[in-house]
């Protein structure tokens, strides 16, 4: 602990009125310039860790610093540090997104001669210019998104909170959020704190992982590593013939423990992906035709479902989000 | 008045104004509905000015005042609503994570509101001019009623501005409008207090405080200058003014509590 200049977090709780604690004793340690993915289902105590470390919301219990600024008694010097885009894009859909920007830069209290300049470079950036006086309730949701991205960046923070930022997004919008993301951290030196729900995306994006259910963190580090402690990658072997499938589970079952796999015979491999090339060479010598070979690593989803005895996906199904409310509990 | 404030009150004033002016049914309506009943009334109850004691000749002359408290109805109801839908996409966050003194925000709301006020009293006034009313209390109390204008809008937004932030829903304002009108129909609106007839409402528009709203905009049109009329008008309106911002700013203090 003791980085000044990421997030760190001791022991956070937070408790709403009749409610469970929605985040139940967390600690977070979040590296300056690093991407940091904090993923879990609807109701694990995403928002409501982010909406403390934005100073919206007290914490019941325990201490955070946010760019080296304890998060209770230093709010005005964390929120000058801290850019957010929080859970659907909070803008007007009455003003145009270069209002928005006029908007932001004056609340934010960048000099008049700057305003012009810097909303007109973050449109620019995030691709608005064109619809920069259209109206926002004609804006596509990742347009919004983007508006929302280039709002939090007025003041050019050194700490992005993204909270679910491309939840319901098509593929193309994800994808260029991710790469302006990417872009942030790389470039600017920006730390980025991401709640997502998608396993994909904290996958791709996250330097370093948190994983949060029923308000506890259940697993952290990167992705690699998450992955690395629930086990070893499989492989499946489909034979052109079905009829070989006995012998082609007996050849595999060389190199690792039999499983179940989809459409063919599966292993869980005892060395790791380097048996790989060996399976076909073994196959091939006992002539054994391969329709489709496939090697599965383990995903975060086999992380979530190790740790919590659950899969993530439908999780948050089985739970209600507790919205973060501005009320002392 | 720092110059950071200053500015983020004017464009947040004008941030006001232009949804607004954005949403017709906002500016169309709140003009056109008050007009419409004063046209309404003012030929079908024309013959009430024969009762004994009715204080002008020119109905139209007396129900000129209703469209003042109509419009400070619907100021209520504007503030509310934009505010309460601030908070409902989460625009009240945005504006809480920035520097911004949060009682910037109700500052500017409410001086879009009295922007709104002003256009409809031009409207109102302009209306009874073009109509043949003649202002008792001459330009001296035209300008006089655009003051009072000003403060009952002052008023009535910040109500509207505290039910939003109190209850931070646009449907629970809207619910409350039909309440204000109410008020509005048992005070002395349509009849001076001391011909109606009925005891029930009689008393019930004395004790309401709408009336001496009405009568003092009403004083200024048909009177003159009626310092007893303009006193309570112009005390009620202020106490309003006051105890409706005292509200609006606690509960904006517990809106948008951060740390």
């Amino acid at each position: 602990m003791g980085d000044e200049h990421g997030i760190v977090a001791s022991g956070l709780v937070r408790e709403f009125k009749k409610g469970p604690r929605a985040v139940d004793g967390i600690d977070l340690l979040v590296h300056p310039g690093e991407i940091f993915g904090f993923l879990g289902p609807n109701g694990a105590g995403k928002s409501t860790t982010v909406h403390m470390l934005t100073t919206l919301l007290p914490p019941t219990a325990g201490t955070a610093t946010v760019a080296g600024f304890d998060i209770v008694r230093q709010g005005p010097q964390v929120r000058a540090a801290i850019g957010a885009a929080l859970q659907e894009a909070a803008l007007d859909p009455l003003l145009t997104g270069r209002e928005h920007l006029k908007l932001q830069t004056t609340l934010q209290g960048l000099p008049r001669s700057e305003r012009a300049r810097r909303g007109e470079l973050l449109l620019e950036r995030v691709g608005l210019s064109q619809a920069a006086d259209r109206k926002v309730r004609g804006y596509s949701g990742g347009m919004k998104r983007r508006l929302d991205l280039a709002l939090a960046l007025v003041h050019s923070p050194r700490i992005l909170f993204l909270d679910e930022p491309t939840t319901g997004l098509d593929v193309q919008s994800r994808t260029a959020l991710w790469d302006e993301v990417r872009r942030l951290a790389r470039d600017d030196g920006v730390t980025v704190f991401l709640t997502t729900q998608y396993l994909e995306e904290a996958d791709v994006l996250a330097n370093r992982v948190g994983i949060i259910d029923h308000g506890r963190i259940v697993a952290e580090g990167t992705p690699a590593q998450l992955k690395a402690e629930v086990g070893r990658p499989t492989v499946e072997v489909v034979p052109a013939d079905p009829d070989e499938s006995e012998r082609a589970a007996a050849i595999i079952a060389r190199f690792g423990e039999p499983c179940a796999g989809a459409r063919g015979v599966a292993v869980r491999l005892r060395t790791g992906e380097a048996d790989l090339a060996e399976i076909i060479r073994a196959l091939d010598a006992e002539g054994v035709k391969i329709e489709n070979l496939e090697l599965h690593q383990p995903s975060l989803d086999d992380v979530f479902l190790a740790k919590t005895g659950r899969s993530l996906e439908g999780a948050g199904e089985e739970e209600e989000e507790l919205e973060p409310v501005l009320e002392p509990a | 008045m720092t110059d950071a404030f200053a500015d983020q009150v004017a464009l947040l004033a004008r941030r006001s104004v232009v949804r607004t002016a954005r949403q017709p049914a906002n500016v169309v309506f709140p003009l056109v509905f008050p007009l419409l009943l004063l046209a309404v009334n003012s030929s079908g109850l024309r013959s009430a000015t024969h009762l004994p004691g009715f204080p002008t000749d020119s109905y139209l002359a007396f129900a000129l005042a209703v469209p003042f408290i109509q419009g400070a109805l619907f100021a209520t109801m504007n503030a509310g609503t934009d505010l309460a839908r601030d908070i409902q996409t989460g625009f009240l966050n945005r504006l809480a994570l920035t520097p911004m003194r949060s009682i910037a925000l109700l500052a500017g709301q409410l001086g879009g509101v009295m922007v709104m006020t002003l256009i409809q009293a031009a409207v109102w006034i302009a209306a009874g001019l073009l109509l043949g009313v003649h202002f008792a209390a001459g330009p001296l109390g035209i300008v006089v009623l655009f003051v009072y204008a000003l403060l009952i809008g002052l008023g009535f937004g910040a109500l509207g501005a505290f039910l939003a932030l109190r209850t931070g829903s646009g449907e629970a304002i809207q619910g409350l409008f039909p309440v204000f009108f109410v008020f509005l129909f048992i005070s002395s609106m349509a009849l001076p207090r001391n011909l109606i007839e009925t005891d029930w409402f009689r008393t019930a528009a004395t004790i309401n405080p709408v009336s001496y709203l009405l009568e003092g905009v009403r004083s200024l049109i048909i009177i003159g200058w009626d310092p007893e009329a303009l006193g309570l008008g112009f005390g009620i309106g202020a106490v309003l003014a006051a105890v409706a911002l005292s509200l609006a700013t606690m509960a904006l203090h517990t809106r948008m509590e951060r740390t």
